[in-house]
């Protein structure tokens, strides 16, 4: 056991899960919030299409990210064609699938406490003057807030699990794509058990102090 | 001050449905509409402030189209120069009384900071409402008639042409609301604000309305010019007994 097969895909880890963890902060807060404030047509079908990467299988979810973002895919080709940039086997494709994993955790979360915030808050921020730019950032999301961090701590922990997904999309490649989590399978199958249990404790440990952290937030104040 | 409303509103939910339809005009600097929960009256009031959007009608507050459905005018509830002091004060649960106070008062998406006149500003207005020691509680910590002294401060620091106020001695103990009472229209003169108040308290109209609009089940009974009537020896008590009576059931 070497040093640099610990440290590499750990600080890999942290670099794919925060930032998975960031893009799914903004758009599960950004689409928690539309929803709990605006009913339009289709709305419960979007609502059960964004939970869906809760229950899908990841080898599915991988399956639908090959398919859009692969080389030959809708939106991979586009950005073949016009960055040149493909997510094919790259730490960003890495990212893209944690985050589209993650995204229902902070979603559900921050739908939950939008939807615990006093309307009569919002209201009387408006009657006081208040853009709706201001009610949200103010009002809303300061009283939100703590359902919302609950969201993000759970997504970093399950961002930085991802397997299934992120192999399929980014591969196993050591020093390029092999996140914590794909490093213990590798250990294992390679019969480096020490490797393994040090992985294993790093992850477990984590994310134990993660749920504890979160257990604390969604206690209530007072 | 007039004040012209003539609204129409119906809303549906899984158990009921309710339609409002009301109408009524003041030249009083203290309008009260009277009638029992559920009648309209906050209802009314949301409509005013442009919290809520009339299916059609007009509203017009000293000369300004606020709402017009004919015209396709709504006014946004940031732009009509209302204060509102809610059933419950809605008072900002995360932020200090001075916070609350000079919510109002800056625009800034980015920091709570006041320019020094508006701090001064809202010094001046605790001060004139006796809230000077709470400046940094929270609105968690304070009793019912603190939260209503801050929830008024809050609403006239951004001096309103008019204020609406949803049963604002309901939430509070009946000793303290004629001592309440008694403040509020010493506030309202002091400020020299027009006032349009709800209430299902007999009490409260006769210590303060001048116009009367009574409301029942979503509809208008009666508008009357309380002020003469309590000049000529009239009670708000005798008068609503026989108009709620008079509704059939």
């Amino acid at each position: 056991m070497t040093a640099p097969s610990v440290l590499t895909p750990l600080l890999l880890t942290l670099k794919v899960a925060g930032l998975a963890t960031l893009a799914a902060m903004v758009l599960g807060v950004a689409g928690g919030f539309a929803f709990s404030r605006r009913a339009f047509f289709g709305r419960d079908w979007l609502d059960a299409a964004c939970a869906m990467p809760l229950v899908l299988p990841p080898t599915v979810l991988g399956y639908y990210l090959i398919v859009l973002m692969g080389r030959r895919g809708i939106i991979g080709s586009w950005l073949q064609d016009t960055f040149g940039i493909s997510l094919v086997f790259t730490w960003q494709g890495a990212v893209l699938a944690s985050a589209v994993v993650a995204f229902p955790l902070v979603y559900k979360s921050a739908r939950a406490a939008f939807e615990g915030v006093d309307r009569n808050l919002e209201n009387a921020a408006r009657t006081l003057g208040a853009t709706e730019a201001r009610v949200f950032w103010r009002i809303s999301l300061p009283l939100a807030w703590r359902g919302v961090l609950a969201g993000g701590m759970l997504a970093f922990a399950r961002a930085m699990g991802e397997f299934g997904a992120t192999l399929m999309i980014a591969g196993n490649l050591p020093g390029k794509t092999q996140t914590l989590s794909l490093a213990v399978y590798s250990a294992v199958q390679a019969g480096q058990d020490d490797l393994a249990n040090f992985l294993v404790l790093v992850v477990t440990i984590t994310c134990l102090l993660l749920l504890v952290a979160t257990s604390k937030l969604a206690q209530p104040q007072h | 001050m007039s004040i012209q409303v003539d609204v129409e509103k119906k809303l549906f939910s899984r158990s009921r449905a309710f339609d409002l339809k009301a109408s009524f005009a003041s030249e009083e600097r203290m309008l009260v509409l009277f009638g029992p929960s559920g009648s309209g009256k906050t209802l009314t009031l949301q409509l005013m402030a442009g919290l809520d959007r009339p299916d059609a009608g007009r509203i017009v507050v000293d000369g300004e189209v606020l709402f017009d459905s004919a015209q396709g005018l709504d006014l946004p509830a940031r732009s009509r120069g209302l204060g509102y002091v809610f059933q419950d004060y809605a008072l900002f649960p995360h932020l200090s009384v001075a916070a609350n106070v000079g919510f109002g008062l800056t625009r800034s998406l980015a920091s709570w900071s006041l320019s020094a006149r508006d701090k001064e500003r809202v010094h001046e207005i605790l001060e004139a409402f006796g809230l000077s020691g709470l400046a940094q509680s929270l609105p968690a910590h304070l009793s019912g008639g603190q939260k209503q002294r801050v929830a008024l401060a809050r609403a006239l620091i951004r001096r309103p042409r008019l204020l609406l106020l949803d049963e604002p001695f309901s939430a509070l103990d009946p000793l303290l609301r004629a001592q309440m009472r008694e403040e509020f229209l010493k506030v309202q003169a002091r400020f020299d604000l027009p006032v349009v108040l709800i209430t299902h308290d007999p009490a409260d109209v006769e210590a303060m309305a001048q116009d009367l609009v009574v409301y029942d089940r979503g509809r208008i009974t009666s508008i009357l010019p309380f002020k003469r009537l309590r000049q000529e020896g009239r009670h708000a008590e005798e008068l609503l007994q026989g108009l709620i009576q008079a509704t059939p059931a």
